[in-house]
């Protein structure tokens, strides 16, 4: 079957590929746009770290269909900077050590926002429910929570 | 915050900081490169076929069909690994075979496990290489298999290799088994202790297999050039094992393989070993393209080696005070299908927390139709542990003695005998045990259904090969290159320990990991390692840039280096009047280099001895639901001797990591086999890890007791944590139920069934 055309808006700027129609996301995002940054650590949507946000929606990327995305906004880890300024939650992580190897970090943290983003003062036991579909195995997760808990307060400050 | 017990003052200005990683912004950007992350152009997929059986033998295997295919540019077998010679070789607690280890990359005359690999392509996408898989006709003759541990030991039990004879035994047996190898540790005289004891406790304890669970899949880019140079891309605990390995396993020249260390996404000793890399370099060279592999889930736990399950008996003996007389362990571990599982090193640790007289350790390596183990985090130690610290519970129980207060009692001390081999020579176990008292959660009250466990711990730690290069750049900030993995922080405690040895900031250093054609060898980053040896590597080749840094300024004064010396990031050398100091800063310094002598660096390969062990104490608190059997922990506090933290932000995130690996362990993690001798779980849904909501805070309590080997004081801390928290889970349960626990995991049916025989079936 021939390749299909999809556009797109990926972290704000309009993007058009072509895929397979068994291609993820996932797979369209590394393979074809070179955005690396979102993980593949299952590819059966256990372990959250291809989470990115479709319409503002927080879903695993390896459980969409690339041409699922046509015209859809769609935020990765790699448009969560503001340039070159580090959202507070990326930040909060290094402050907090929340990462070790670093490969479930993008997912964390982009679930870690939409989070946020829909609860901006959540107590630890709501994070950790929140993210409970996001596998870490190095932290033990505690210095995660403390940086999200962190990175919510200093939001709620501005 | 995490408690810190320093005893002495600490006179360091950078080290024990918690300075934000040099490796830090890319990882949290999505910018930093893992295994999976690299492509060339050109590049083709690699895709690996697998057996679907647990134990058949390969009468013939026909490709034609799949490298007929279009799109696909290479088809390999194991015809195109070199033959290995059938000897153990390197430490008998590791020992490798490379006979064993070309057939774990790819099956040569049987398959031994289900997932095994037998053959491979590489094509222009991964959906042709997959169709290119389908094309490849196998054809196996079934064997009878076997799982099971203590069924791979019975007389009749199929053989996965007709012709071993368990070595360790004399005088050898006559017949060949599955029962690789017996092992056996002796100190004193244990009927003459038994008979002595007061009391005597003894059970049989069951664990699973269970998996690293590392979350980035086995990955790797492979480029072999007509020339027969080649560089790789791989994800490794250690780029220069992965080297020596591969290019042995492939029959290449060390020399003609470059290896680039790709970030890590966790390893937990599961990646010090190659999988993919042999079989992406044979495509690459066959194909004449780059190759590059990546594992699925599916693939890591079917064939990517987990950590062995055991059976495991110990007895112990103790007079009515409260003193351990004696102790007995055998402890049979599944090496999976090849031999040589971590069951050594169970012997060597699990009494070694106690000073015991009269003690004796028996290991069998038994192989049976399961993916080869690899090395998890302490490998072996938590297993027997846990066979140990559970008997140690019900010892102290069984004349109502405080858990800690029994350990306290009997902990081993400098002097100390181990069953192994060595004296102690080190401090901090009885710190450890002591802190652990003194944490005020410790003597709180507990609830109905709940329940209090402690548990001990040891592991060797390790010391080794290490190279380092410091370089003074030319504005006089300083690059520090070491060959070591960076698993979870490494180059920041280099840079820490860099910074502190020069006398200048840490945001004037940059540690960066270097490739093999870069750096000198360094061995893997496993055994609690890089911080004590790399570190030392690194401080030595500081201090010898300050030798040189002083050369410099003398030249620069003409002065005698003699009275040049080097403080706070400066020459320094006393001035024309009285309490006067000339300073000559590193930066002015650097800026001279050109006129006094060129570049200024310095590389430093050691071997590093002097290595202190680890040694952790836990308790955690547990709720358990008598309706469902389902296990809640509450509360879990980890004491920790290490040494001197360097970076204690990062130390206290090797023992939360540690902690809830070992609850994971203890709660839920199994292998899960069907009949056909299948893995019914091979996914992250059925095989679950612990997620946020599952884990309570773990309190990580950092016990400084300073190696003195060490130019801070560091021990390695990235194993012991996990040594004592399947046990300590575990004694929790018992404690909570009323009923001793004697097998991993706890699972709700498990726990059930303990609370009521009728009910969990």
């Amino acid at each position: 079957m021939a390749k299909q055309h999809v556009a797109a808006t990926i972290n704000g700027d309009a993007v058009e590929f072509l895929c397979e129609t068994h291609q993820t996301l996932l797979d369209v995002l590394r393979d074809e746009l070179g955005l690396t940054g979102t993980k593949e650590g299952c590819g059966t949507g256990d372990c959250g770290a291809c989470s990115v946000t479709i319409d503002g929606r927080l879903v695993c990327s390896c459980l969409v269909l690339g041409v699922e995305a046509k015209g859809k906004s769609i935020q990765t880890i790699e448009g969560m900077a503001a340039g070159a300024e580090l959202h507070p939650l990326q930040r909060k992580f290094l402050e907090h050590a929340g990462l070790q190897c670093g490969i479930c970090t993008p997912g964390i943290l982009i679930a870690a926002r939409s989070l946020l983003e829909r609860n901006p003062d959540p107590t630890e036991e709501e994070i950790r429910l929140w993210l409970a579909g996001n596998l870490c195995r190095c932290t033990g997760y505690n210095k995660i929570v403390d940086a999200v808990l962190d990175a919510a307060r200093e939001m709620r400050r501005k | 915050m995490p408690d810190t017990i320093t005893p002495g003052e600490k006179k360091l200005r950078v080290v024990g900081t918690r300075p934000v990683r040099p490796d830090g912004v890319p990882k949290v950007t999505g910018l930093a490169r893992f295994g999976a992350d690299y492509s060339l152009p050109g590049m083709l997929w690699g895709k690996i076929l697998r057996s679907p059986h647990a134990h058949a033998r390969i009468r013939s295997i026909d490709t034609s069909q799949a490298l007929a295919l279009p799109g696909v540019k290479a088809v390999m077998t194991a015809a195109d690994l070199p033959e290995q010679k059938f000897e153990y070789v390197g430490p008998e607690r590791t020992a490798a075979n490379f006979w064993h280890m070309t057939r774990g990359i790819m099956a040569r005359e049987k398959v031994l496990f289900e997932g095994h690999a037998v053959a491979a392509v590489a094509a222009i996408s991964k959906m042709v290489a997959d169709e290119a898989l389908r094309l490849i006709k196998v054809d196996y003759e079934v064997l009878p298999h076997v799982i099971d541990v203590e069924q791979a030991m019975q007389p009749d039990a199929p053989l996965l290799f007709e012709d071993m004879i368990t070595r360790g035994v004399e005088p050898a047996p006559d017949k060949p088994s599955n029962i690789s190898k017996r092992i056996e540790f002796k100190i004193g005289d244990i009927e003459a202790g038994f008979a002595a004891a007061d009391k005597i406790v003894e059970n049989t304890y069951r664990t699973k297999p269970v998996h690293q669970g590392y979350i980035e899949p086995q990955a790797c880019l492979a480029r072999f050039d007509a020339d027969g140079q080649a560089e790789l891309w791989a994800s490794s605990q250690g780029h220069f094992v992965i080297r020596a390995l591969t290019s042995r396993l492939v029959g290449m020249e060390v020399g003609n393989l470059r290896v680039y260390p790709a970030e890590i996404g966790g390893g937990f000793g599961g990646k010090n070993v190659p999988y993919v890399e042999p079989v992406a370099l044979v495509l690459s060279r066959k194909s004449g393209h780059p190759v590059k592999i990546v594992l699925s889930r599916d693939e890591v736990f079917r064939a990517c080696g987990p950590a062995a399950g055991s059976v495991m008996t110990v007895k112990i003996g103790i007079t009515k005070d409260g003193k351990i007389v004696a102790a007995d362990g055998v402890f049979t571990f599944q090496a999976g299908a090849f031999p040589t599982s971590p069951v050594m090193n169970a012997c060597m640790c699990g009494f070694t927390p106690y000073d015991i007289a009269n003690v004796r350790s028996v290991g069998y390596d038994v192989v049976s139709n399961r993916p080869k183990t690899a090395a998890y985090r302490a490998p072996g130690s938590p297993i027997s542990a846990y066979a140990v610290e559970s008997t140690m519970d019900m010892a102290a129980a069984s004349i109502g003695m405080d858990p800690l207060q029994f350990r306290l009692k009997n902990v081993a001390k400098p002097g100390t005998q181990t069953v192994w081999g060595p004296k102690h020579t080190h401090e901090g176990f009885a710190e450890t045990i002591r802190a652990l008292m003194q944490n005020p959660a410790y003597s709180t009250p507990l609830g109905k259904n709940q329940g209090r466990g402690v548990a001990v711990g040891y592991w060797f730690n390790n010391g080794g090969e290490s190279s380092a290069n410091v370089h003074v750049n030319e504005d006089g900030t300083v690059l520090v290159a070491t060959g070591s993995s960076d698993l979870s922080g490494t180059r920041a405690s280099m840079a820490l320990m860099a910074a502190e040895t020069l006398g200048i900031d840490y945001d004037k250093v940059r540690a960066i990991v270097a490739d093999t054609g870069s750096i000198g060898f360094c061995g893997i980053s496993a055994g609690s390692r890089t911080t004590f040896a790399t570190g030392i590597a690194v401080v030595q080749a500081c201090r010898k840039v300050i030798d040189e840094l002083r050369a410099r300024a003398a030249m620069i004064w003409d002065a005698k280096v003699e009275d040049v010396v080097w403080e706070d990031g400066c020459a320094k050398r006393a001035g024309k009047g009285p309490g006067e100091v000339e300073t000559l800063p590193i930066k002015a310094i650097a800026a001279k280099r050109t006129v006094t002598g060129g570049p200024i660096s310095a590389e430093v390969s050691v071997n590093a001895g002097g290595v202190a062990p680890g040694f952790a104490a836990e308790f955690c608190d547990v709720e358990v639901d008598p309706e469902t059997g389902a296990v809640k922990v509450l509360r879990f506090v980890a004491a920790q001797d290490v040494g001197r933290a360097i970076h204690p932000a990062l130390v206290e995130g090797q023992i939360q990591g540690g902690v809830a690996q070992g609850i994971g362990w203890a709660l839920n993690e199994e292998y899960i086999y069907d009949d056909a001798g299948r893995l019914a779980n091979p996914g992250f849904l059925d095989y679950r890890i612990p997620v946020a909501s599952d884990l309570p805070k773990i309190e990580a309590v950092l016990v400084e007791v300073p190696n003195p080997n060490h130019p801070f004081g560091a021990k390695g801390v990235g194993e012991a944590n996990i040594v004592p928290s399947l046990a300590a889970v575990s004694n929790a349960v018992s404690r909570a139920i009323g009923r001793r626990m004697t097998e991993l995991p706890m699972s709700p049916p498990k726990v059930l069934r303990a609370l009521d025989p009728q009910r969990g079936s």
